[in-house]
């Protein structure tokens, strides 16, 4: 899984896509995945993070990480 | 920045689009008007009406809920921006909003925001249902109609109206239909989309004339400005138009306003016909899109309305320019993403 | 080191149409409780889903609408409804407040008398209603409607072999410029069924004509039709007076006020543009006593209300069961409530409040219930924040109906609790269970025993 090239991230939350002209918005944590991703780290390791740093079981965060690949591929945002 | 000596005032129908809503020619005016001396708050509701990004022409735009949000979330909204802008007058220009804007006109005025609108029973009346009894009441000529809900009726509408048949949405929209199969698919797809009733209305031909009439809500029109579209576009709306001379059209707005007491801007659609007969076919009750053309011909109705809502005495206006003109233009206007991302993100720009 | 708070990542796409929240800002506020009572709390006593009524918005209501009818006219008498909820802990704050009892069949006439009603206090509505159940009224001189000419004459048959003289009304229907006309239930005014139904019953003389009745249709965003109502009712008032010489003691207009719940496709929420009970009484007040009585002969005025009354009072807790995301992208979240016990989502759009903390980062979903069946929706687009498994929600106005028309189907009915006055609660009707609902069930030898 790969963030496609040129997304472009703002301090605000905001994503913008070049390559189809649409912007989203994103909370917090969307944001903060997605800056890790840009910066390359791999899945297990933004999780490991994340857990870290947030009060989520495991279960949970697999739930929602999987949900959020979703919204990233229906929002075009993914390489593959 | 230094805005306590301006006067401020709160505009929607920032949409200057191939369909264009009012706001921009509204503010154009005011800015005629009162120069320098005036901040135009813009009230959007969604992201892409042009005003938004038209920095010379509104000061800061602030997005508003929907009107289906209902009055409770405009009155806290308008709050929050009159807490900032410290607002004067409010104009509001589409139809769709003007319920909640006439329930929160007492709110408004405790805030010290002043509007100038017309009363619930002067918009309910010459609501498009409530027209053809209103112009029973005033005697006022009006196409003949029938309210329906069931495609069934059309029947009977057809063989009281005869074709072809106007069928109207509750809102918007208006469909010239020839026959009766033409007549039930109008009538599905503007019940689809608006809602129920449907209005079904007797054709009339002749030449459609459009007044912006401000009336001072006691019964005085304080300016009429008759004006015929000589050119419209694919959707009917005015391409170009000019401003004309006509006494009985003059009469017609005085007698509606005398009838009425209308209080605030309002725009007559007018058809006459071959033998010169003035039916009333529809009433805006806002500013039109051309309204500008009011200014251009010596009757600024915007600015005069802004006088009036703010408590001053203001003549009735006596003289406009016959034969001037307007053309609409577009005009792609630039701007980056970050702009769009902002308004969309935080509701104020 | 405590960790941060966790809330699921989501993106949303910024559409160049339908964004509307403002920044932070947002119309949700959580409703973490109910006349003081927790949301938690309740749930965690009594279940999920789970219906609460508030007896203090019940009487609240109650008296603000005997109020705005009494002070407008003199002689004022609400009948409870008991189609719209005829649980007996409900009904009886109503009686408790000095309500009759109107009943549209023998199941719920018997409510009523086992409620404590008195028989003369009892308004027998309805199309269907059986020998039995006339006899048992007629002993009770309850006050019966006649719905239709088949019931004038299976009437004054019963009587002929009673030596009471039923007091009777005739519903009656008629045009008052609202669509749909409700002329399925009683004798149409403009045909002249209604005058008709008058003069035979005063004809045979065994029935005594007491009042007259309408019920012009449910949901009435319009308090002008009920002014036209009460000038019909009157016009036949006078013509009994005048060339049957009977006295009208009473005009029943029946019910059909809404609630501020927002109907499904409205463009304007409900609470701004429903008139209000004030409303009403002014139209049907205004126009009685304009209608042409003698100060001695004003009519006593019924009324049915229903809806108006509970729908405020009602709510419904529940439980999100899960998140998923369709086809199309679209979020969707399963609740553990459905049409099923949640009957009026089909034309309500029922306003739903989260009951725990949110950021203001919200959703667009579609909300569905728990049954296997692809009808269970309960709202088709709603924004709300992010809602995860296990979050406990409020709907809210749903007092009138969904304790009456709910359904025993896939799923059972749950709890009802009422929080009284002081703000204690009391379970008012036990959920089902497997035993309640296989009750009634028989089961033929031949069928008994099963091996697989």
């Amino acid at each position: 899984m790969q963030l496609r090239k040129n997304i472009a991230t703002s301090e605000s939350g905001f994503i913008f896509n070049p390559a189809t002209g649409d912007s989203f918005s994103a909370n917090p944590l969307a944001s903060e995945i997605i800056t890790l991703l840009k910066q390359g780290l791999s899945a297990s390791e933004i999780k490991k993070n994340i857990q870290e740093k947030y009060d989520v079981e495991n279960g949970q965060l697999e739930k929602d990480w999987d949900d959020f690949l979703l919204q990233l591929r229906d929002a075009n945002l993914l390489d593959n | 920045m230094n805005t306590n000596n301006k006067l401020v005032v709160a505009v929607t129908g920032l949409n200057a689009i191939d369909s264009p809503g009012p706001g921009i020619a509204v503010i154009r005016a005011l800015r005629d008007e009162f120069k320098e001396n005036i901040r135009i708050i813009g009230l959007s509701y969604e992201t892409l009406e042009p005003g938004i990004y038209l920095h010379d022409v509104v000061d800061k735009t602030y997005q508003i809920p929907y009107p289906s949000a209902g009055a409770e979330a405009l009155i806290s909204r308008i709050r929050y921006i009159h807490e900032k802008e410290n607002l004067a007058v409010i104009i509001p220009n589409f139809d769709a909003e003007l319920y909640n804007f006439i329930k929160l006109q007492s709110t408004f005025r405790t805030l010290g925001i002043q509007t100038f609108l017309p009363t619930q029973e002067q918009f309910d009346a010459r609501d498009k249902i409530n027209l053809y009894n209103f112009g029973k009441k005033y005697d006022l000529l009006v196409p003949k109609d029938k309210i329906i809900y069931h495609v069934g009726e059309l029947n009977s509408c057809a063989e009281e109206l005869n074709f072809p048949l106007v069928v109207k949405g509750k809102f918007y929209d208006a469909i010239i239909a020839h026959t009766l199969e033409q007549a039930q698919k109008a009538f599905y797809k503007l019940s689809a989309k608006w809602g129920y009733p449907i209005i079904v209305q007797e054709f009339i031909t002749g030449t459609e004339i459009n007044i912006a009439v401000l009336g001072d809500g006691k019964g005085n029109a304080t300016s009429v400005i008759p004006m015929r579209k000589l050119y419209i576009t694919d959707k009917g709306k005015a391409w170009a138009g000019i401003t004309l001379e006509d006494e009985k059209l003059i009469n017609l707005a005085k007698s509606f306003v005398a009838a009425t007491n209308w209080k605030g801007g309002c725009e007559l659609e007018i058809m006459m016909t071959l033998e010169g007969k003035l039916f009333i076919m529809e009433i805006n009750p806002r500013f039109p899109a051309w309204i500008y053309l009011s200014a251009a011909a010596g009757q600024n109705q915007p600015a005069t309305l802004v006088k009036l809502a703010l408590g001053e005495t203001v003549e009735p206006f006596t003289n406009y320019e016959v034969g001037k003109i307007f053309i609409r233009y577009s005009w792609d206007h630039i701007t980056d993403v970050s702009e769009f991302q902002k308004i969309s993100a935080f509701g104020e720009l | 080191m405590s960790k941060l708070r966790y809330e699921r990542p989501v993106i949303q796409k910024m559409n160049a149409g339908l964004m509307n929240k403002f920044g932070t800002r947002t119309e949700y506020e959580p409703v973490k409780q109910i006349d003081g009572v927790s949301v938690a709390s309740m749930i965690k006593e009594y279940g999920s889903p789970l219906f609460v009524m508030s007896e203090r918005t019940i009487r609240k209501t109650y008296k603000d609408a005997v109020r705005a009818f009494k002070t407008r006219y003199p002689k004022v008498q609400f009948a409870w409804s008991y189609k719209t909820n005829y649980i007996n802990a409900i009904c009886n704050v109503f009686h408790q407040e000095g309500s009759w009892a109107e009943v549209v069949s023998g199941f719920e006439y018997n409510k009523a008398l086992g409620n404590g009603v008195p028989g003369n206090k009892i308004i027998f509505n309805g199309p269907e209603k059986t020998n039995e159940e006339l006899l048992l009224a007629i002993k009770n001189d309850s006050l019966i409607h006649i719905d239709h000419f088949d019931e004038l004459y299976q009437l004054i048959e019963i009587c002929e072999q009673t030596e009471k003289k039923p007091r009777v009304a005739i519903r009656v229907n008629m045009d008052t410029g609202v669509y749909p006309i409700w002329d399925r239930f009683g004798f149409n005014y403009e045909n002249g069924s209604a005058w008709n139904a008058l003069t035979k019953i005063v004809a045979s003389g065994k029935l005594q004509l007491t009042g007259l009745h309408c019920h012009i249709g449910t949901y009435m965003l319009s308090s002008d039709a009920y002014s036209v109502a009460v000038n019909k009712l009157s016009d036949l008032a006078f013509k009994c007076k005048s060339q049957l010489n009977v006295t009208i003691q009473y005009l029943d207009l029946g019910g059909g006020f809404p609630s501020s719940n927002t109907l499904r496709g409205a463009y304007l929420p409900a609470s701004d543009t429903n008139p209000s009970i004030d409303d009403f009484a002014e139209a049907i007040t205004n126009a009685i006593l304009n209608a042409g009585f003698r100060t001695d002969e004003l009519p006593l005025l019924v009324l049915e209300t229903g809806r108006a009354l509970i729908d405020e009072a009602g709510y419904l807790l529940g439980s999100v069961l899960a998140n998923k995301r369709l086809s199309d992208g679209r979020r969707a979240t399963i609740m553990d409530f459905g049409v099923n016990i949640l009957f009026t989502s089909f034309w309500y759009e029922h306003k739903i409040s989260p009951a725990q903390d949110f950021t203001h980062h919200t959703e667009d979903m579609v909300l569905y219930g728990p049954l296997c069946m692809n009808i269970d929706m309960v709202r088709e687009s709603v924004n709300l924040p992010l809602l995860n498994r296990g979050d406990q929600v409020v709907v809210h106005r749903v007092g009138a109906y969904n304790m009456t028309q709910w359904m025993q189907f896939i799923q059972m009915r749950p709890n009802v609790v009422l929080i009284d006055e002081s703000g204690k609660t009391h379970l008012i009707r036990k959920a089902e269970d497997l035993k309640y609902i296989e009750q009634l069930e028989e089961m033929p030898q031949h069928l008994s025993s099963i091996s697989l």
